[in-house]
Order: C-alpha cells, then sequence, then structure tokens
C-alpha cells in the first residue's frame, strides 16, 4: 500500500511539476511579447522601406504605413497584436503576404527534421565518444576526443558547411549541396516530415532522398552540441569514477560493464541530459546558419530573410513560438531527469 | 553483451539493407534521372536567388517573381532576345494616333491560354480593365506598383497621394484587335506595354480571381489565395505552372504543348530558391542546379575555367555615385560636385571591381538606350585639377559622409564595400576626409539615402525598357530629396521629352537632358556593368538578356 502511496504521491509531483511549469509560460511569454514588441519597434527602417525597395516614393511609403496601421502609436500596435493573439492569429507575413501560421506550418518540419537529425548525430557520437575518452583517459581515443570536440567548438558552422559542400558536394559528388529533396521526386506529403511521410506512404525512394538531403546540413549544424556532449560526458564520467559507490561496486566484484552501465553511465548522464536539453534550444539559432547555406526551407533561413526585412508579424510569431518551444524541451528535460534520477522523483 | 551483439550486428546489417535498397529506388543524381543528359529533355532546374512573391506578375515589382511569370505569362509587345529592342509579342503590330493617346494591338491569331481558352481583343480588354479598377487593397503600390507607375492611378482613387489615372479604356472593334487609349502621352508608352507586370491571363482565370481578394487588414498585405498556389493562374507562355512547393522553396513548371510559338525545350523548368551567393554556386559545380543568376564576379573566372557556360549579357544598367546636395552647403557648389569627378578614377575602378563587360559610364544612361547622346561634358581622371577645384571652392578640408550598403549584391553593384572602398581612397587622395557609413541594405539604406541621410552614397538602377524616361525621369524630373536640388530647367525638359509623342524628337530632348545633367553635375554615374549568369556544360542556355528577361523555353538539354 506504502509503495502505491508513493507511487501516487510522484505521479502527482509530476503533474504538479508540469502544472507549474505550463504556467510560468504565461507571463513569461507576455514579458516577451512586450520586450519583442518594443526592441522590434526601436530597430532602424520598418517593413515599409523593406517592402517597397528602392524606387518608393515619400508617399508610397505613407500611403503603406496607414494600410499597415504602422503610423499608429505602439501601444496601439501591441494591443492589437494581443487582440489578434487571443485569436489564435499571429498575423500576415508583411514579405510573402501569406500567413504567419501557414509559413510557419510549411517549415517548421523542415527545421525539425534537420534538428533531430543534428541531435541524433551529437548524442548516438557523442556519448559513447565521451565515455571512452573517460574510460580509457590518456590515450589516443582521449587525445583525439578533446581535440576533435575543441575544433567542433572552434569552427564556426558557415565554415564548416561551406567545407562540407565543398569536399562530399562539389568535388566527390556523393551529397546533395542544397534543399531537401531532389527536384525529380515526387512525394507525397502527409506530415511535412519527409523522412516519415516517404516511410508512412511507402515511397522508399522519396525517404532515402531526403535522409541523403539531410546529411550535410545535419553534420554541420551537430558539430558544435557533438562537441560540448562528448566533453560533458567525459568530464562527468571522470567525476563518476571518482566516486566511492563506483568502488564498492568494483569491490563487491561485479562485472566491469555491469559497473560502468549501472552505476557511471547512469549517474553520468544526469548533467549530459541537461546539456542536451539546453542544446536543443540552441539547435534552433544554429538552424539560422546551417538553413540558409543549405538552402533549407526550414524556420531558421525564413527568420534570417524576416530580420532583413523588418517582418514584424513572422519576428513576433516565430519567436514566440521558439520560446515556447524551448520552455517545453526544457520542461521534458526535467521529466527525463525524473526518469533517470529517482532522487529527483523523490525530493 | 554475448546476446546483445549479433542483435546490433543485425541492427546495423537491417539499416545497410534499407539504404541499399532504397538506393537501388532512388533516381541516380550525377545522371540527374531525368533532368539532363544527352538529348534529354527531362527538367531545368535554375538556381533563383529568391522566392516569388505572387504567380500573378501584376501584383509584383520585384526581379525574382517576374523571372517566373515570364515564362507563364506574356505581353503584347516584347524584346527581340538578347537585346532591348521592341519586338511583336500576343501583338504582332502596333500603333499609335498621332498625338500617342491611342494604342493599337493587332493581335496574333491562334493563341490558345492554358486553360484551352483563346485569346481576343476582348480578353486583352478585360486584363486592362481589371488592373484599372482595382478598389481597396490592390490600389497600394505594394500590389500595384506598376500599374501606377505606367498607367497613374485608377478609376476610382481611394487615396489622395494615389496620382491620376492615365488610362482612359480598352476597346475590341475585332476578334483579334485591341485598342488602349490613355489621357496624356507618355514616354511610357510603347515599352510600358512590355513590362512583365502587364502578361495577359485568361478570361476565366480573371473570372477566378474575382472571386479571391487581397486582403490589407492588420499589418500586412495578403496576396490573393490564387496568386499563392498553381491552379488558377493561366497564361500564354511556352510553360504553364505545375505547382509552388514553399517548403522546397522549388516553383514547377512543365512544357505547353499547344504553345503558338516553338514549344519549350525542356519538358520541366523549376526555379528553385538559393538565397546565398556562394550555395547557388556550389549548387551548381555540384550538379544540383543547371544555372543561376547574379554571379558574384571573383567567380566568373573560377567557373569558366571549370568549364561553366558564364555568356555575357549587354549592359543595360547604371551605377553612380549619387550626391545629396541639400545635404551640405558646400556640395551645391559645382565647383565641388566637378572636383570629386575628377577626382575618381572610374576607369580603375571598372577594370578591377567589375565583371568582365563592364564600360565607364559618361552620362546616367547606358549606350544602349536612345537618348544618350555623344557630346556631354565627361570628367577625366584629374586629382591635381579636383585638389585645384576644391581649392577655388574654397573647400580644402572638406569632410563627407559617404553611405555605402552591406551584405547585398545588386546587379550594377557586385560588392559596395569594395567599390567604396576604392572610392574613398581616391576622395582622400584629392583631401577630402571620407566619413564612412555602412548600412544594411534592406531597409536601413534604400531608407536613408532615399531620405537625403548621406552626403554620398551608391546606387544605380536597372532599365525595365528601352526609353530614357525610365532613366533620367527615374531621378530628375522633379525635387527627390535623394539628389537634394530644385532645377527647374531640368524638369521641364523631361516634362516634355516625356509627353513628347514622336519618338525622334523625344530622342532628341533625352540627348539634350544628359548633356544638361552632365554639366549639372547631379551626381557622378560610374559604370555600366553587365550581371553574370552562369549555366552548366551539358545545356544550351537560353540567351542572355540586358534586361534580365531571359526566356528559359530557348534552353535545352544538349
Amino acid at each position: 500500500m506504502s509503495s502505491v502511496k508513493q507511487e501516487r504521491g510522484v505521479d502527482l509531483k509530476v503533474l504538479r511539476l508540469i502544472v507549474r511549469r505550463l504556467l510560468q509560460l504565461i507571463p513569461t511569454l507576455a514579458g516577451l511579447s512586450v520586450l519583442l514588441f518594443l526592441w522590434l519597434n526601436r530597430l532602424p527602417g520598418g517593413p515599409t522601406a523593406a517592402l517597397l525597395g528602392e524606387r518608393a516614393t515619400e508617399a508610397d511609403r505613407r500611403q503603406i504605413e496607414a494600410a499597415l496601421g504602422l503610423d499608429q502609436p505602439v501601444w496601439v500596435q501591441y494591443g492589437r497584436f494581443l487582440r489578434r493573439l487571443a485569436e489564435l492569429d499571429l498575423g500576415t507575413s508583411v514579405q510573402t503576404g501569406r500567413p504567419v501560421w501557414e509559413e510557419f506550418t510549411t517549415r517548421f518540419p523542415a527545421t525539425v527534421e534537420l534538428g533531430l537529425t543534428a541531435l541524433l548525430i551529437a548524442v548516438v557520437i557523442g556519448i559513447p565518444l565521451g565515455y571512452l575518452a573517460a574510460a580509457r583517459r590518456g590515450t589516443w581515443l582521449d587525445v583525439g576526443a578533446v581535440s576533435g570536440s575543441l575544433l567542433g567548438i572552434c569552427i564556426p558552422v558557415f565554415f564548416l558547411a561551406f567545407l562540407l559542400k565543398s569536399v562530399f558536394a562539389v568535388n566527390l559528388g556523393w551529397l546533395p549541396s542544397v534543399g531537401r529533396q531532389s527536384n525529380d521526386i515526387n512525394a507525397t506529403e502527409v506530415t511535412g516530415f519527409r523522412v516519415l511521410d516517404g516511410i508512412l506512404t511507402g515511397e522508399f525512394d522519396a525517404s532515402w532522398d531526403a535522409i541523403v538531403h539531410l546529411v550535410l546540413p545535419a553534420l554541420a549544424l551537430a558539430s558544435i552540441p557533438l562537441a560540448i556532449i562528448v566533453r560533458m560526458t567525459r568530464a562527468s564520467v571522470l567525476e563518476v569514477l571518482g566516486e566511492d559507490y563506483v568502488r564498492t561496486a568494483e569491490s563487491k566484484g561485479l562485472r566491469r560493464q555491469v559497473v560502468r552501465a549501472r552505476h557511471v553511465l547512469r549517474n553520468a548522464l544526469l548533467p549530459v541530459v541537461t546539456t542536451i536539453g539546453l542544446l536543443t534550444g540552441q539547435l534552433l539559432s544554429g538552424a539560422v546558419l546551417t538553413e540558409s547555406v543549405f538552402a533549407f526551407n526550414g524556420i531558421g533561413n525564413f527568420l534570417r530573410t524576416a530580420i532583413d526585412g523588418r517582418d514584424y508579424p513572422v519576428l513576433m510569431g516565430f519567436i514566440m513560438f521558439i520560446a515556447l518551444l524551448y520552455v517545453v524541451i526544457n520542461l521534458l528535460v526535467d521529466l527525463a531527469y525524473s526518469l533517470i534520477d529517482p532522487r529527483v522523483r523523490v525530493h | 553483451m554475448s546476446i546483445a551483439r549479433p542483435k546490433a550486428v543485425r541492427t546495423l546489417a537491417a539499416i545497410a539493407a534499407i539504404g541499399v535498397i532504397a538506393t537501388g529506388c532512388s533516381s541516380d543524381r550525377d545522371n540527374g534521372g531525368d533532368s539532363g543528359g544527352s538529348g534529354s529533355t527531362g527538367t531545368f532546374v535554375f538556381g533563383a536567388a529568391g522566392d516569388p512573391a505572387s504567380l500573378d506578375p501584376s501584383l509584383a515589382s520585384d526581379g525574382e517573381t517576374f523571372r517566373v511569370t515570364r515564362q507563364v505569362f506574356e505581353t503584347l509587345i516584347d524584346h527581340k532576345p538578347g537585346t532591348s529592342e521592341l519586338e511583336g509579342g500576343l501583338a504582332e503590330t502596333w500603333e499609335s494616333n498621332d498625338t500617342g493617346t491611342e494604342w493599337t494591338f493587332n493581335l496574333r491569331d491562334g493563341v490558345t491560354f492554358h486553360d484551352g481558352s483563346d485569346l481576343t481583343g476582348e480578353v486583352v480588354c478585360a486584363n486592362f480593365d481589371r488592373w484599372y479598377n482595382w478598389s481597396g487593397t490592390y490600389q497600394n503600390t505594394t500590389l500595384s506598383y506598376y500599374w501606377q507607375t505606367i498607367f497613374g492611378g485608377f478609376a476610382n482613387n481611394e487615396n489622395d497621394e494615389t496620382p491620376e489615372a492615365n488610362y482612359v479604356g480598352c476597346t475590341a472593334p475585332d476578334e483579334l484587335t485591341a485598342v488602349i487609349e490613355v489621357a496624356q502621352p507618355s514616354a511610357n508608352y510603347p515599352g510600358g506595354f512590355s513590362l512583365a507586370a502587364f502578361g495577359i491571363h485568361s478570361g476565366p482565370a480573371l473570372e477566378a480571381y474575382a472571386e479571391d481578394d487581397a486582403s490589407g487588414e492588420g499589418d500586412a498585405i495578403t496576396f490573393p489565395g490564387y496568386s499563392q498556389e498553381a491552379g488558377t493562374v493561366a497564361g500564354t507562355g511556352a510553360f504553364k505552372v505545375d505547382g509552388w512547393n514553399k517548403g522546397n522553396g522549388e516553383v514547377s513548371l512543365s512544357r505547353f504543348d499547344d504553345y503558338w510559338g516553338e514549344t519549350a525545350g525542356v519538358e520541366k523548368l523549376v526555379f528553385q530558391t538559393i538565397p546565398e551567393e556562394s550555395a547557388r554556386r556550389q549548387a551548381l559545380q555540384s550538379g544540383d542546379i543547371h544555372g543561376y543568376d547574379l554571379v558574384a564576379p571573383a567567380d566568373v573566372k573560377t567557373l569558366s575555367d571549370a568549364g561553366f557556360q558564364v555568356p555575357t549579357r549587354d549592359v543595360f544598367n547604371i551605377f553612380y555615385l549619387g550626391i545629396t546636395q541639400d545635404s551640405n552647403p558646400a556640395l551645391e557648389n559645382l565647383d565641388v560636385r566637378t572636383a570629386i569627378a575628377h577626382a575618381l578614377d572610374r576607369q580603375n575602378l571598372v577594370d578591377t571591381q567589375l565583371p568582365e563587360g563592364g564600360v565607364v559610364a559618361t552620362q546616367f544612361m547606358p549606350d544602349t538606350v536612345a537618348g544618350y547622346s555623344d557630346n556631354v561634358t565627361t570628367y577625366d581622371y584629374d586629382p591635381e585639377l579636383a585638389q585645384q577645384l576644391l581649392a577655388d571652392a574654397g573647400e580644402e578640408n572638406l569632410t563627407l559622409t559617404f553611405c555605402y550598403p552591406t551584405e547585398v549584391t545588386r546587379p550594377y553593384m557586385p560588392s559596395p564595400a569594395d567599390l567604396y572602398e576604392v572610392m574613398r581612397a581616391d576622395l582622400e587622395a584629392v583631401g577630402i576626409t571620407v566619413q564612412p557609413k555602412a548600412l544594411k541594405w534592406n531597409p536601413d539604406y534604400t531608407e536613408v539615402t532615399r531620405d537625403g541621410g548621406c552626403n554620398l552614397y551608391l546606387l544605380g538602377w536597372t532599365g525595365d525598357f528601352n526609353d530614357g524616361y525610365n532613366f533620367l525621369g527615374t531621378w530628375f524630373a522633379n525635387y527627390q530629396k535623394e539628389w537634394g536640388f530644385e532645377n527647374e530647367e531640368l524638369f521641364d525638359l523631361l516634362e516634355r521629352a516625356s509627353t513628347e509623342p514622336d519618338v525622334e524628337a523625344r530622342v532628341a530632348l533625352y540627348e539634350e537632358a544628359n548633356e544638361f545633367v552632365m554639366d549639372f553635375l547631379p551626381g557622378v554615374p560610374i559604370s555600366s556593368s553587365p550581371p553574370s549568369i552562369a549555366f552548366s556544360a551539358d545545356v544550351n542556355p537560353p540567351t542572355v538578356s540586358p534586361l534580365t528577361q531571359e526566356v528559359f523555353a530557348e534552353a535545352s538539354f544538349k
């Protein structure tokens, strides 16, 4: 009975954590929206100049400012934004003339697909490499992993992207240099996630084509998270290896692999998981550069053009959504934390 | 572990097998699948610098939209391939009355739209009447820039700022004739009828458009739905729109088999958006695309040496150093402006900074435009004379702000920062202190220069069609903050030229205006240079156009 009660207590705690974190979202997003609005209005220029181009007259500008309501005070514009937000309307992109929500949903799957692939590469390679580097400290593998990860952090993403394309697309011709899918692939769109869509519809060639297009941008995007995960895992494993309970487990005669897997890796992973959560959010900002270089039509690429064009509605909508996503990812990380470390659940 | 290992091996083997099978299913990238190859008529992929704004060209004013729509819609008047000379388009011939207020277009027989309907005089009139009767959001310059530029306002102007309409009406006396009447003769005609914005749409398409309005509520103008997806728009061009995949940044066109002229050399034409110039180059080098525009001058030789085709366009642009006279009293002195002109080594600039085919400009229009004068005052590179002129004007310690844009490549100005550096060195060599002001192109730079916020600045213009007013009138027809001067004599001269119906008399007026401008020297014309375009070795590229209006129906695979 007591264990059931305890389980219920834990469930309630988790539920309370989720509700509390979701409620925290309200002031966070409200504050962010005010800051964003003020910041955007402080930017030099405005969407009118971006829209009208180099030969527009003063009259053209006045006309469009009136049409877009940009001649009204900031607080009126902010009120209009909030009113629309309450109606779940993010407005219309100044540059493309299409609803922001439509622009977002068209591009979001591309960024998620790219981000998840990059994260997968970073985690699948980073954790084992970091672990092995720590377990074989001082060997060539350790030195290689440490210096390699330093290089990964130092090389700017756009330069790495350029280099990867030069080698694998231009010189070797193994991989495509731009886009999400080949022009001659007529894939059926279901979810917008190209790899998944190919599997769902049985169009495996479309899936494979999408994977091939993902390789280079994902590698470029994964470089920094991979380097951080390797270093983080290595440091964390080294720390845990020196703990008393590891020595105790080993002295009890447990097999080395069991000690490493159950006691070392599990404990060492705690800070790594937190880092991965933070890196997931950062992947979105990394995507701005990577998507531009690879003409990968995700939200990162679109955000860049929105900044250039002072596309206020897109900037507001996208940044608010990214903030929301960031908070949700962190919540998920906290939940994952409680799965890995039972102490978190109890306390 | 002993159990786990075979499992892992099996998993890896399964992944590898899926990969192999999928590779087998996938098309061979190197052969381009159906995208090229010897004798193929497959898919031609062109790397565009930006997404089109709309599939209806009448709502647009940007080059990337027109690049796509020009393949789908045709205009009454066209340009001879590779030139800026007018020739028959959908109208085989055209003529105007003596006063230049009535334009008669004799249409081609047997022209069908993509939806199967026929081209008639009535359809042409329906197009012009639609633009003339636009109301609400459509009257905003964002959606009707070219209509307002060429034909003035609308049947019912809803805004005081909108110009008076010059369009009066259109009649179709018979099946294959359309007569367009305007209130005043203008230099905009007949060249304006060749603008991509005035591509002719089919009758049924126009009816469908009427159901689907643009809206301007809130903080942006929403394009009407029909202009954002394939299915409704229908022109007479050699290609019809198959799809616009915004997720991929691709517009797909396919060959229109009932085209009245020679059918397109490729079955499919795809415009793929690749914003970064270096990404476009790498995409061409890796075989992902067959061509792209706005090649960086530094890449021209690399690409040519590697076997890519980099044809040279005729020049049809002007790059100039703008001077805002009323931003600094010294600049109102002609001697100071003359000193600036003599201080610049423009030949060196053309030789070192601009692509092959670039020439020093002697006036504010390229020599390919009717109205170019051989008798303008010229200003050779002469730093001593420049110093002397500055000393005579008492401006030995002149300090000027010099604006230049960053993060941008324009057809007439491939690398603004480098161009600025060369000019700065020249100006400082004659004793002018230069205060640089680097601004992001859009919107900061365009806004600051337009508002007269710089003493000196770099800007240029690519002509829309071959008429001198499209160049001179753009800058000097009235007071503009960016130039900061009032000169009624020049304004009157251009007004007379603009309304002169006789072409020869108008050209003479342009020549006179060019001579006047170069004596008055409101700025320094620097150069005319052809923007480069590149194609892969395995294609027969379309004839390159000085107006950057390539017709991709001419393209084929070798």
